[in-house]
């Protein structure tokens, strides 16, 4: 089981009614690596994210997370696994420290453990004079920061960041990203999804999502060579252009 | 189970008492609410207008018009009408009735001749129709009595009236604004709470931890059973400072009778909750949902006997419908549960259905 990928997928697939928003993605995340799954808007990153995470049902396909099965052992997949949605998440009208005790608390944590996990991610965000100050009032890169943080609580072995960067300044988006590679070196799989083209760069390998599916899979520079080109940049407006005229010649 | 439990409630706890602008709200609205509701919603008419055609004008005539004066329930000044304006009187609502006295008046009086004195009435109200006519006619009556010592009286009803002796519809109206506020603002309450943990996505962060439905479900309710408590206490408290209504049964029979239905109003709202995605829709789903039902079909104001059977059973699952039952009875009669059982029982019945079915929908993924 150790050899098992940290996220694998097979013709994993969610529609809407008639709206396909995941259509049959397959892939295998090895454990440790920086997983990026680059698309735009709408592409469909945030529907499977969700299906990984336990919050959505597939329509069909399989999928396992952590070699738990999606669909028969979600709550072994919580339990080991960490998520942070594109949308900030912590309790604004709480303060700093009452967001670490809820989470903790949430994940089943005893007391002692919460205290001194809390103590830990203070001083390690420099947060410590901000832990009885509302979440409301901290600015937004340390928000997501914190959101991270707390994301990791319970110490989950594969963690989902949904767009984490979104909204936030250049410089605060490169200080989040020297965490993730830290997350990463300490064995934890990340499994990031991003529409910034500059962050694909970033991960070890990404596969590139459009209309629901997986157009191309493998690592940036593999991918530069492959089709000549010098950016992921270039990359994505290739394939998306090639796979748009490809749809649009079958029709 | 338990860690994970204490922490929603203990977080539920700081979101109620960090944000005391709508702690306050909660507080002070029923308190407003009864007293608003209190002071405005009367059965019992004061102040009736009326107005004079005085064609006898003799001493007994004018005696009867100072019968109606010095009643209490009409005013003290009647207007001088004359026969053309009635109609303009009553569309102005210058009067509510117009008392004719015939020209006949002092002679039949005392003899065995009849004599009619004739009432119109504005019934485009027809309680207040009503009304107006049950006095006018214990008035005449008063008089009858006084002045014509023909009058053949064969027998008397002695009414003696039990529970509310002053027939003072405040009395009748309290239980029923208890039943409509807790119900009204404990379920908006948990609604309103889980919606806004849709909104601001923290819901979602809590789906992806291993929390059960129960968990979630209990810890969103148990917080509040205390704060709708406090809201009922309250609203008791105040209804018998204000406006004198009587408590005499068991208190502790109605506290814990009243967090069973505090209880039912919260599941409710979290039944709410899980088809409503916004706050604001959740708040107007809330208020559809409650108040409607609760003011019109409950027994709140009209007698579910006299209902068409649709409605009566519409009444049957509303859960106000038995808490009215259930504290009209402890406060104005002082019935204990002997008496009581069958209400209690359906309704805890009915807070048991709801909030399972609430936790059942309360669906660990989002659709």
């Amino acid at each position: 089981m150790q050899n098992e990928s940290a996220v694998h997928a097979n013709g994993l697939t969610k529609r809407f009614g008639k709206f396909t928003a995941v259509d049959g993605i397959s892939l295998d995340v090895r454990p440790g690596e920086i997983f990026g799954f680059l698309g735009a808007n709408g592409a469909g990153k945030t529907t499977a994210i969700r299906m990984f995470c336990g919050l959505l049902p597939p329509t069909s396909g399989e999928a396992r997370v952590a070699g738990y099965d999606i669909h028969t052992q979600a709550r072994m997949i919580k339990q080991t696994i960490g998520y942070m949605s594109q949308k900030f998440s912590l309790y604004e009208d709480l303060t700093v420290a009452e967001n670490i005790e809820f989470y903790g608390g949430v994940y089943g944590l005893s007391r002692d453990d919460i205290a001194f996990k809390t103590e830990n991610m203070l001083n390690e965000l420099d947060l410590r004079e901000k832990r009885d100050t509302l979440t409301r009032s901290l600015p937004l890169g340390w928000k997501q920061r914190l959101a991270l943080s707390v994301s990791l609580i319970h110490d989950p072995s594969i963690i989902f960041l949904d767009e984490p960067t979104g909204g936030v300044d250049p410089i605060s988006r490169r200080n989040f990203w020297r965490i993730i590679y830290d997350i990463a070196g300490s064995g934890k799989t990340v499994f990031v999804t991003t529409h910034y083209m500059d962050e694909a760069e970033y991960c070890g390998r990404l596969s590139i999502m459009y209309q629901g599916r997986i157009i191309e899979l493998g690592a940036p520079g593999a991918l530069k060579e492959k089709y000549g080109m010098a950016s992921m940049q270039d990359i994505f407006v290739h394939l998306v252009d090639r796979d748009g005229a490809e749809k649009g010649g079958a029709a | 189970m338990r860690r994970r439990l204490i922490a929603i409630i203990r977080k539920e706890f700081i979101h109620i008492f960090r944000d005391w602008r709508t702690l306050m709200i909660i507080i002070l609205m029923p308190i407003m609410m009864i007293v608003l509701y209190g002071y405005a919603i009367t059965l019992d008419m004061r102040n009736i207008s009326f107005g004079v055609i005085d064609d006898a004008r003799t001493a007994e005539s004018r005696a009867l018009v100072e019968a109606f004066a010095e009643n209490g329930f009409f005013r003290a000044w009647p207007h001088e009408v004359r026969r053309a304006d009635i109609e303009q009187l009553f569309m102005q609502r210058d009067v509510d009735v117009v008392i004719v006295i015939p020209r006949e008046f002092s002679e039949t009086l005392g003899t065995d001749r009849r004599s009619s004195i004739q009432l119109i009435i504005d019934a485009a109200d027809s309680n207040v129709g009503t009304f107006v006519h049950n006095y006018s006619e214990q008035v005449l009556q008063i008089y009858n009595r006084r002045m014509n010592g023909k009058l053949p009286v064969l027998f008397e009803l002695s009414p003696r009236i039990f529970y509310n002796p002053d027939m003072n519809s405040t009395n009748f109206f309290v239980p029923g604004l208890v039943a409509l506020i807790l119900m009204l603002i404990s379920a908006l309450l948990t609604s309103i709470a889980i919606a806004r943990e849709k909104e601001t996505g923290t819901m979602e962060q809590i789906l992806v931890s291993p929390v059960h439905a129960r968990e979630i479900v209990l810890g969103k309710v148990l917080p509040y059973v205390l704060l709708g408590l406090l809201n009922a206490a309250m609203i008791i408290v105040s209804a018998r400072i204000l406006f004198d209504v009587p408590l005499r049964g068991s208190l502790l029979l109605l506290g814990l009778m009243s967090l069973a239905y505090v209880f039912v109003a919260l599941s409710f709202g979290l039944m709410i909750s899980t088809a409503a995605r916004t706050q604001l829709v959740a708040m107007f789903g809330t208020l559809m949902a409650t108040i409607l039902p609760t003011i019109m079909l409950s027994g709140f104001i009209f007698p579910i006997d006299s209902m068409p059977p649709v409605l009566q059973y519409i009444a049957n699952v509303l859960p106000a419908t038995y808490f009215l039952i259930i504290i009209r009875a402890i406060m104005l009669k002082g019935v204990g549960l002997e008496a009581l059982w069958s209400q209690a029982l359906i309704l805890t019945g009915i807070g048991i259905l709801l909030i399972a079915a609430a936790t059942r929908r309360f669906r660990m993924r989002l659709e």
